[in-house]
């Protein structure tokens, strides 16, 4: 199927709101848009960071999981209290695929659930005496934890527990970084939110405790890794590039990541933003405060890879511009032979995206390096800063749309019959059962690193598995003929 | 059998509500009815004069101690105090911590569920914090609790704003169930005129002042010994002016759904007995210092 003109992208958008309300059709239109090239700001084309609407299927998140399941839940050695009833913990638990190094329930705490356990008396009575106990409990059975979270649930904000005042009291009884973090479900329109709360608490709780400090010995070539989770590896698959070029990377920002490593950030000569949505506001207070520039990069195929090593290698000196060409230069053969092996097998697919954070953005020049397009594109919870940066990323005419609801993202795949439909765990088995190919780009389906050169072997292989996977050739009922699915097919 | 009526009280923090309904239940029990009393204040203090008790043991603490209220019997919380009178407070968390709204929730939850109002009650006296902060003190007006609301206020004027403001909350739970204002009960401060204020703001409302209950120091004599006027001296005025607040109760039919007044309409009430000066406008924000100078 070849791609849709303006004219008719624009055609699909009116059909698919065809079904709302008048008065949804009208809030829903501001969030779906036909990409421009031409356009510089995103504002004139599309709306986002603005509440769901009631009724609809939505695919967002809560400042809770922005906070607990994104910023803070990798830093490793601390231990992250999920402080309310028992299921935000228990369902956020170890999910995001955050690998690490370390010895879980001894030095690191990654994959465990750590919670306050909210019953009724604690919502009437308060719960700032459990968390106390907590706290000295954590302390006396972890010793080597290096500090402790508290991510707040709904209820703490509703019942106004002082958290910040029990958290001051542990900090003097454990001697440790004890980070009280206000992200409470109910805030804002998404996780972003959750995101910016959490970046705040380690502004005002974390970042100044070694101001003043000279005895951490420091390099002209320091820079920190911010934004990247290291789901599946990914970090380390980027750190090795940075580290191969000259650099050395001080801190991981919250991948495998220690609060040790927080602590030193403010040192380093540059800060290295990969997820743009869930940490620009620390790299923006550290820009203004320690006069630390920051870039952002993209490591998802070698295209972008090669331009993000240069551009990152351009604010240092010959020797690092050196040996980001040297990079370059040594995986060079190790990439083109995973192209030259997929993109026979790739040519021409035609893939939609509905992801959060970096993602709708930053793999699609992954793809473009396999030959296979994008041709729909869109963020849970991205702001007008993301879809800026994705409009020049996209073709012209191609579908951007902003907080899908369920029924659109599956209409717009009904019509635009795409190759391969890459989103999260709750679209995965309603697009695969319509038959169509599908990864699950939030944790890279179980698999991964897909970030740098040992990434992208890994990603087309991935995708190729799953688009050119047998299966899809059975899953059509055999009574069906093939006269009655073409009919279909034309008919949609 | 008659069927069990279950009244609420209302009204300004501090105006006497709960030494209001603890003689009140007292009178109707003397009658020969059989009547509980639930306390929905976290400071559970609505029992103590027909229990003779500093502060009964509440349901929520009681809670706390066992694990939660799936732990706790009927009888680990309702006493049985002066004539037979049924005791239970839901209690709540010590101020500035927790939340008290879904203390009361729980309690009154619990006190179904336990089928702590049995056939053989005739009444069931709901002794509400002062403000309706939220949803859970608006819990014993919910649908199937309370029916009847008795509004307790003086003729000062805050009493009466919080008069008219609850009165705004029952629209509210009336409209969408069956709850209705059944009355004013004044209890005097003595301010000029205050029976005339009372029944003339009551009637803007759309109900009655039910009682006019006068000052006596009976009251506080009695409170210094954990009782009762009716319990502590019988044969006091005092006791007979409680007696025939519980026979009004009794045979009261008057069950509406209040019509609140506007601001507006309230400070002319008040203008109009005097509580209120005209509004001059010329002094609005003007300090003590500034006045001085002018």
């Amino acid at each position: 199927m070849a791609a849709l003109t303006r004219e008719e992208t624009e055609a699909l958008i009116q059909e698919v709101l065809e079904i709302y309300p008048e008065q949804a059709k009208k809030d829903r239109a501001k969030h779906l848009a036909i990409n421009d090239q031409s356009l510089e700001k995103s504002n004139k084309c599309i709306t986002s960071n603005r509440k769901s609407l009631p009724g609809v299927m939505t695919i967002r998140g809560c400042a809770y999981a922005g906070s607990k399941g994104v910023v803070w839940g990798p830093i490793k050695d601390m231990i992250h209290i999920s402080h309310g009833p028992v299921g935000c913990g228990q369902y956020s638990r170890a999910g995001r695929r955050n690998y690490y190094v370390g010895t879980t329930g001894v030095n690191t705490f990654g994959t465990m659930n750590f919670t306050s356990d909210f019953t009724e008396k604690d919502i009437v009575f308060g719960g700032d005496k459990k968390l106390a106990k907590i706290i000295t409990e954590i302390e006396a059975l972890f010793p080597l934890h290096k500090g402790i979270s508290i991510q707040s649930e709904c209820p703490i904000g509703l019942i106004g527990d002082d958290i910040e005042a029990v958290a001051k009291k542990g900090n003097k009884e454990i001697g440790k970084p004890v980070v009280p973090v206000r992200c409470e479900g109910f805030r804002g329109v998404s996780q972003s939110l959750g995101h910016h709360i959490a970046n705040d608490a380690i502004r005002d709780w974390v970042l100044e405790n070694r101001d003043g400090d000279d005895s951490f010995p420091t390099t002209p070539y320091d820079v920190a890794v911010i934004g990247d989770y290291n789901i599946g590896g990914d970090a380390w698959a980027s750190r090795t590039l940075l580290e191969e070029m000259g650099l050395r990377v001080v801190a991981q920002w919250s991948g495998d990541g220690t609060i040790a490593e927080i602590e030193k950030t403010p040192k380093v000569k540059l800060n290295l933003i990969h997820c743009y949505r869930s940490m620009n506001y620390i790299a923006r207070h550290m820009e203004e405060k320690y006069k630390i520039p920051w870039i952002e990069y993209n490591f998802f195929g070698p295209t972008k890879i090669a331009e993000s090593l240069r551009r990152i290698a351009s604010h240092f000196d010959e020797t690092i511009q050196a040996g980001a060409e040297r990079v370059i230069a040594r995986y060079e053969s190790e990439y083109q032979a995973v192209i030259d092996k997929y993109k026979p097998r790739l040519e021409g697919k035609r893939v939609m995206l509905y992801i959060g954070g970096l993602r709708p953005r930053h793999v699609i020049g992954a793809y473009e390096d396999l030959g296979m397009e994008v041709v729909g594109t869109g963020y849970e919870f991205g702001h007008n800063d993301d879809y800026d940066r994705t409009i020049k990323e996209m073709g012209n005419a191609t579908l951007l749309y902003d907080d899908v609801t369920g029924y659109e993202f599956e209409e717009f795949v009904k019509k635009v019959q795409p190759d391969l439909v890459g989103s999260g765990v709750k679209e995965k088995y309603i697009f695969q059962k319509m038959g169509v190919p599908f990864r699950q780009m939030h944790s890279w389906d179980y698999s991964g690193p897909y970030h740098g050169y040992d990434g992208f072997a890994i990603f087309a292989r991935d995708m190729d598995m799953t688009i050119n996977n047998p299966c899809w050739k059975q899953v059509k009922a055999p009574w069906k003929t093939d006269a009655n699915s073409e009919a279909v097919k034309v008919a949609a | 059998m008659a069927k069990l009526r279950q009244c609420a009280i209302y009204g300004k923090g501090g105006i006497g509500k709960s030494t209001t309904t603890q003689n009140l239940v007292s009178a109707l029990a003397e009658l020969g009815n059989k009547v509980m009393i639930v306390g929905c204040d976290p400071k559970a203090d609505s029992t103590r004069l027909i229990l003779h008790a500093k502060a009964q043991t509440t349901i929520m603490s009681l809670a706390a101690e066992a694990g939660s209220v799936e732990d706790l019997e009927l009888e680990d919380v309702l006493k049985v105090g002066y004539a037979g009178i049924k005791c239970v407070e839901s209690g709540g968390p010590e101020p500035g911590v927790g939340c008290a709204g879904r203390g009361v929730i729980t309690a009154i939850n619990f006190l179904e569920e336990e089928g702590a109002y049995d056939d053989e009650l005739d009444f069931v006296f709901y002794d509400v914090l002062g403000d309706v902060v939220c949803g859970g003190f608006a819990m014993p007006i919910r649908e199937n609790k309370a029916q009847e609301i008795y509004i307790v206020c003086s003729g000062e004027m805050m009493a009466m704003y919080a008069a008219n403001n609850i009165a705004k909350g029952i629209v509210k739970y009336a409209n969408s169930g069956s709850v209705r204002l059944a009355g004013l009960i004044c209890n005097s401060r003595e301010t000029a005129r205050e029976d005339e204020l009372i029944s003339a703001l009551a009637a803007k409302i759309g109900t009655t002042m039910i009682h006019f209950v006068p000052r006596d120091n009976v009251v506080q004599r009695a409170e210094i010994r954990r009782m009762t006027v009716i319990e502590y001296e019988p044969q006091a005025k005092q006791a007979d002016e409680y007696r025939q607040l519980a026979i009004k109760i009794r045979d009261n039919k008057n069950f509406i759904i209040p019509t609140p007044i506007t601001m507006d309409e309230l400070e002319e009430l008040m203008m109009e007995f005097g509580i209120l000066e005209q509004e001059d406008e010329s002094i609005i924000g003007k300090t003590a210092a500034t006045e001085a100078t002018a």
